[in-house]
């Protein structure tokens, strides 16, 4: 086990300096750069200018600066944001924490929601409750998250049941702790029922028709043969086996999580790390930019390798020395 | 015992020729075998793609003509004429006259009538040059028709999922098939560019690409950047299972066969490799269509895709931002709902036509 994990997160390595590289690439394509707004402004003087651009290695070539940028980050350096002027570091812990939480209660939201309605639906295959909410499942993988965040944000507005948008409310910093725990949940409420629509909506979908295809299975018609009451059956047998594409799935879903995410971020104005990125992105903040993408990828690998060790414990046919070989 | 006689009743008969349905026939056949969603989708998706040919006649006004008298009016409601007037016209609105220009409420002027003309000049239906306009779906906040916009803005949309999956496709089965049967070194150096395009997280790539799309550039330019970046990102995944399709049918027996008759590696490819992929091929292309319409209306909402004054049902929704507009101008809303029945429509019909040609996914 110990072995496998230290052997994925090597593998990240080289994945990571790809990831970064075209990143870069990507950056120095961007037609003009961050100091072309500074240059226009007449209270800046050239000296500064100039100086800015040793600071920053504007005008380096491209591999030199892509290596200097990533010397720094092996020494957990991320650069200086150019607009913040601060690290670009601690702009993105916090925000990155934010997104992880979002993204987290979302997967529970979808979860705790979907197994229970995938296994009535498929249990009671082809009632009426079986169509009506396959269809609502359809619609929900429908909708885009954008348009689902305008609708529960017009809900807000007119109902006034709970915040419009936002992380925290104005007066956040005068809470005590308790205060702002709940300040921060009634602001999440709306952002994870957007997030976890969709999710649920296909995780449901995926949920029926697995069981449907193990419900068929010769293990489950031996279970029923030896008399086993129809709860165990499907508690025991059905459900424990359909469990295993899921982990795989939440494995693959998250980039999809992430995105998401950062899509809501912006409409629902919320200080994650795709609002900050987006932001980065209008205000052409290379570092900025560099930092998030990396931080967004190293989510994603260790969400990937979480879903993997969560995989071998599920499913026992899985070993890790199998997963080793792909 | 004599040896038995040759039997002479069996004749070596032609099969009779296989009934060649003609293309109506098919396409009854396939709409009988379609559920309501389905044909409700497909019917849905024809509308859109009329909406999207057909802009200029369909939009009753230029999409960037303001009214500056009007912004933010509310959809207006149409009246049928009484039959006594039907020579003027069949169709009347009553004009809207902006009560709190703070606000920015309408009341309807109940004396005056503007008359809706069907098929004049040029558009299916429109109001006289000096009358004042019907706005269907309303107004935005320069007074534009929301309609109208609507309608150009289908172009975007419905044009952006077929010509990005046309290159993701094109891309992935070269690159995946190729990948699949030559192997080696060439096979080795494509997957790993693909892993590391896919452990991207795309959404956040896709608003860095954004960021190459120089701010003063032509729509038509602007849109075909995006569909590039989209494709850019999208293949991978496509090319990586087309990939393990192909090395699966290498060994199968008639690829074999056909290499041993001496067939080149590119009539391999071309005859059996690629055929065989393609209902999969087909299905995925298809689901594939709504990412590349949600994710222009995506960049075009956050202000990096298709620009103002061109519209697309991305940027369209992008007023909704604005929290006062949100609250008090819910029409606003309407491009999201185009962008959903799209979406939906093109998830009916995939996941049907998966049924339909992929049939081993349900066993």
């Amino acid at each position: 086990m110990g072995k496998f994990i230290v052997k994925r997160v090597i593998n990240m390595v080289p994945l990571l300096i790809g990831i970064t590289f075209i990143s870069f690439l990507v950056m120095s394509m961007v037609p003009g750069d961050f100091l072309s707004n500074l240059k226009m402004n007449p209270s800046v003087s050239p000296q500064m200018i100039a100086q800015m651009e040793a600071q920053f290695g504007l005008n380096q070539p491209l591999l030199v600066r892509y290596g200097k940028w990533l010397w720094a980050v092996v020494h957990l350096n991320l650069g200086i944001s150019l607009t913040y002027r601060v690290s670009v570091l601690s702009l993105i812990g916090s925000r990155a924490v934010n997104t992880i939480i979002l993204s987290a209660a979302s997967m529970l939201f979808a979860w705790s929601l979907a197994i229970p309605i995938g296994i009535i639906v498929a249990v009671k295959q082809n009632s009426i409750w079986d169509r009506v909410l396959s269809f609502l499942a359809f619609f929900g993988m429908s909708v885009p998250n954008f348009f689902l965040a305008f609708l529960v944000m017009y809900l807000a507005l007119r109902t006034g049941w709970f915040p419009v948008g936002g992380t925290y409310s104005v007066f956040y910093p005068q809470l005590d702790l308790w205060g702002k725990i709940a300040d921060r949940i009634n602001h999440l409420i709306l952002p994870v029922m957007v997030l976890g629509t969709a999710g649920m909506a296909s995780l449901m979908r995926l949920m029926r028709s697995q069981i449907l295809e193990i419900k068929n299975s010769d293990f489950v018609r031996t279970a029923r043969a030896k008399g086993l009451s129809e709860r165990a059956v499907i508690y025991k047998h059905v459900l424990r086996n359909a469990l295993n594409p899921f982990v795989t799935m939440a494995g693959y879903g998250l980039a999809d999580l992430l995105g998401g995410a950062a899509l809501v971020e912006a409409v629902m104005n919320l200080q994650g790390l795709g609002l900050l990125l987006l932001d980065a992105v209008r205000s052409l903040d290379v570092y900025l930019v560099m930092g998030s993408v990396l931080m967004g990828s190293v989510l994603l690998l260790v969400g990937n390798l979480l879903a993997d060790i969560a995989l071998v414990a599920v499913d026992p046919r899985v070993d890790f020395s199998s997963m080793e070989s792909q | 015992m004599s040896a038995a006689a040759p039997r002479t009743d069996i004749r070596l008969e032609a099969p009779p020729p296989e009934r060649q349905a003609s293309l109506g026939a098919k396409l009854r056949r396939e709409w009988r075998l379609a559920s309501w969603p389905v044909r409700l989708s497909t019917l849905c998706l024809a509308v859109f793609y009329i909406l999207a040919l057909g802009s200029p006649v369909i939009a009753p006004y230029n999409p960037t003509r303001q009214y500056r008298s009007l912004p933010d009016c509310p959809p207006m409601a149409l009246h049928l004429a009484a039959p006594s007037e039907w020579r003027r016209g069949f169709f009347y609105a009553y004009p809207m006259r902006m009560t709190d220009a703070v606000r920015r409420t309408y009341a309807e002027e109940r004396g005056v009538r503007t008359w809706v003309h069907l098929f004049s000049r040029g558009h299916i239906f429109t109001t006289a040059p000096g009358a004042p306009p019907y706005f269907l779906l309303g107004s935005d906040a320069l007074g534009r028709d929301l309609f109208s916009r609507i309608v150009y803005g289908s172009r975007v949309s419905m044009f952006i999922g077929i010509l990005g999956v046309a290159i993701t496709f094109s891309l992935g089965i070269t690159i995946g098939a190729l990948s699949g049967y030559v192997g080696g070194l060439l096979d080795n150096l494509i997957m790993r560019w693909s892993e590391i395009e896919m452990s991207l997280p795309s959404f956040y790539f896709l608003l860095a690409l954004a960021a190459i799309i120089p701010s003063g550039m032509s729509t038509v330019k602007t849109f075909f950047m995006i569909v590039a970046i989209m494709s850019f990102i999208g293949w991978a995944g496509f090319a990586r299972v087309i990939r393990g399709m192909t090395a699966s049918v290498r060994s199968v027996p008639y690829v074999e066969a056909a290499r041993a008759l001496g067939a080149s590696r590119w009539r391999i490819l071309r005859r059996h490799v690629i055929p065989s992929v393609m209902g999969y091929a087909i299905v995925a292309a298809t689901l594939s269509i709504p990412g590349f319409i949600l994710g222009e209306s995506a960049l075009s909402l956050l202000g990096l895709g298709i620009q103002e004054p061109a519209a697309s049902w991305g940027n369209l929704l992008a007023q909704a931002e604005d929290v006062h507009a949100l609250a008090h101008y819910p029409w606003i809303l309407l491009p999201g709902v185009f962008i959903f029945l799209a979406v939906m429509s093109f998830n009916f019909l995939g996941d049907h036509l998966r049924d339909r040609l992929d049939p081993s996914h349900l066993r």
